[in-house]
């Protein structure tokens, strides 16, 4: 395929920042005073929650381009960045999960980020929902494009939830509400291993997307031979 | 000739509305199996929390309000799931669709023949709930909020009720991609019903009303955008 080489070097960068960041989070990066080591778990959970709001940025983007151009290359890719995106939310559910055992002692509670952020997984596993509920037709593409633009509602909802309401979330950027639990200040040592952690998971979104768009691709070009082959019989 | 169309540019979209609203009422009062299948459906909700929770007089006033608006939803989400499957089985949405009239006027027409019907049967509810789980219910504000609160339901529900009557299991699919979108609302609307019966001050319930608002306003706009595009074919 043409696209290999590009591809292949993007993979490879990534996997390299990946070990890069992990060095990072558990050596460079000083162990917190009050949470310990635990603490250690923010820099991926704030990189797969950013990572999750680009994908579903992305498939809003791409659902109205979709609308605009009737190029189904733009459903594609707003399906694969849905595909990725809600992998991410799961991985930054799990993530706080597990720092809040310790912080919060207890593994859920139903505080205002919380549940937005479940509201918003659970919307775009509608979303892959719904396209399995369609089948593969130029309605699909429409559909999945009016969802994409309705469930992206709650994005913003998500990312405003810890400013706007009460909640015992900390905001670590950006303003801090002392009320919160588990707040803390970075460090400079910490501010670079959250930016690494942020760019290297972009970087992992931007590969999975490319190799997820690429599968598409190739799954049509097979079904296409198919029938062209089956057309020849 | 001219001036005619010139006058009627928006009292022909009126005209249209109201047609559509007519129609589906008419064949509703003379069928009746809509709205009474809701009235039994949402009255047998109410039993069935009464008796799953057990309910003593003071559990009675906190959770009250919570289980009126599951009601709703479960019978709004009845009601929707005929909306426009009932157009489909009887082949008259093409009929519909190819009426020289703004497309959104079938949007707006269906919207407001949908939320009359649930708003019927929400009149019949409140009272016996009132009784029933001894809570005074007929308090202006708190109409206005089940009002808001139902608007809010009805608009998102409209628009993907017309999706979701093209997917294979259609019954089963609507209140999957429903749900979650209109968890914001409920829940504002749940939070804000029980800060009026509880006869707090507006400054602490004002909040929820003001997003349950913003959310009729942000999704009207967002349905009125993007249902052209649905309905084409």
């Amino acid at each position: 395929m043409k696209s290999g080489f590009g591809l292949w070097s993007f993979t490879l960068v990534a996997v390299l920042l990946l070990a890069i960041s992990i060095y990072g989070v558990f050596s460079y990066a000083p162990r917190e005073v009050i949470m310990g080591e635990v603490q250690r778990v923010f820099y991926f959970h704030v990189a797969a929650g950013w990572v999750s709001a680009l994908a579903f940025l992305v498939t809003l983007i791409a659902g109205i381009q979709y609308l605009s151009t009737r190029n189904s290359k733009w459903d594609r890719l707003a399906a694969s960045s849905v595909e990725v995106g809600v992998m991410f939310t799961t991985m930054n559910i799990v993530s706080g999960s597990i720092w809040a055992r310790p912080i919060w002692n207890t593994w859920w509670t139903w505080d205002p980020r919380l549940t937005t952020a479940t509201v918003m997984w659970l919307l775009y596993v509608a979303y892959l929902m719904l396209r399995q509920g369609l089948g593969d037709t130029k309605r699909r593409r429409v559909f999945s494009s009016i969802y994409g633009i309705v469930a992206f509602t709650s994005v913003p909802l998500t990312f405003a939830a810890i400013r706007i309401w009460r909640t015992i979330h900390p905001v670590v950027i950006g303003s801090s509400d002392p009320s919160a639990e588990g707040q803390f200040d970075m460090t400079p040592r910490m501010q670079h291993t959250l930016l690494l952690s942020v760019v290297t998971f972009t970087m992992i979104y931007g590969t999975l997307l490319w190799h997820r768009v690429r599968l598409e691709r190739c799954t049509e070009r097979v079904a296409e031979m198919k029938s062209s082959l089956m057309a020849r019989l | 000739m001219e001036k005619l169309t010139n006058r009627s540019a928006g009292a022909e979209f009126l005209r249209a509305v109201a047609a559509i609203v007519w129609k589906d009422l008419t064949a509703e009062f003379r069928s009746r199996e809509i709205i009474s299948g809701m009235l039994v459906f949402s009255l047998l909700v109410v039993l069935i929390f009464n008796f799953a929770l057990d309910l003593d007089r003071n559990a009675q006033g906190n959770i009250a309000v919570g289980i009126l608006w599951v009601t709703f939803v479960f019978a709004a989400t009845l009601g929707l799931n005929r909306t426009f499957a009932a157009e489909k089985d009887r082949s008259s949405l093409d009929g519909l669709l190819l009426a020289p009239v703004d497309r959104s006027a079938l949007y707006f027409g269906k919207l407001l023949s949908t939320l009359s019907g649930v708003l019927i049967v929400e009149i019949f509810i409140i009272p016996v709930f009132s009784i029933l789980y001894n809570v005074n219910l007929l308090d202006p504000l708190f109409l206005i909020v089940v009002l808001l609160g139902t608007t809010g339901y009805a608009v998102v529900g409209t628009l993907l009720a017309a999706m979701a009557m093209h997917t294979r299991a259609r019954e089963v699919m609507l209140p999957v991609i429903l749900f979650p979108v209109t968890l914001p609302v409920v829940l504002a609307s749940v939070r804000a019903s029980e800060g009026i019966l509880a006869g707090h001050q507006w400054g602490q319930i004002s909040g929820p009303i003001n997003l349950v608002i913003a959310y009729d306003i942000i999704f009207l706009a967002i349905a009125y955008m993007t249902f052209d595009y649905l309905v084409e074919d």
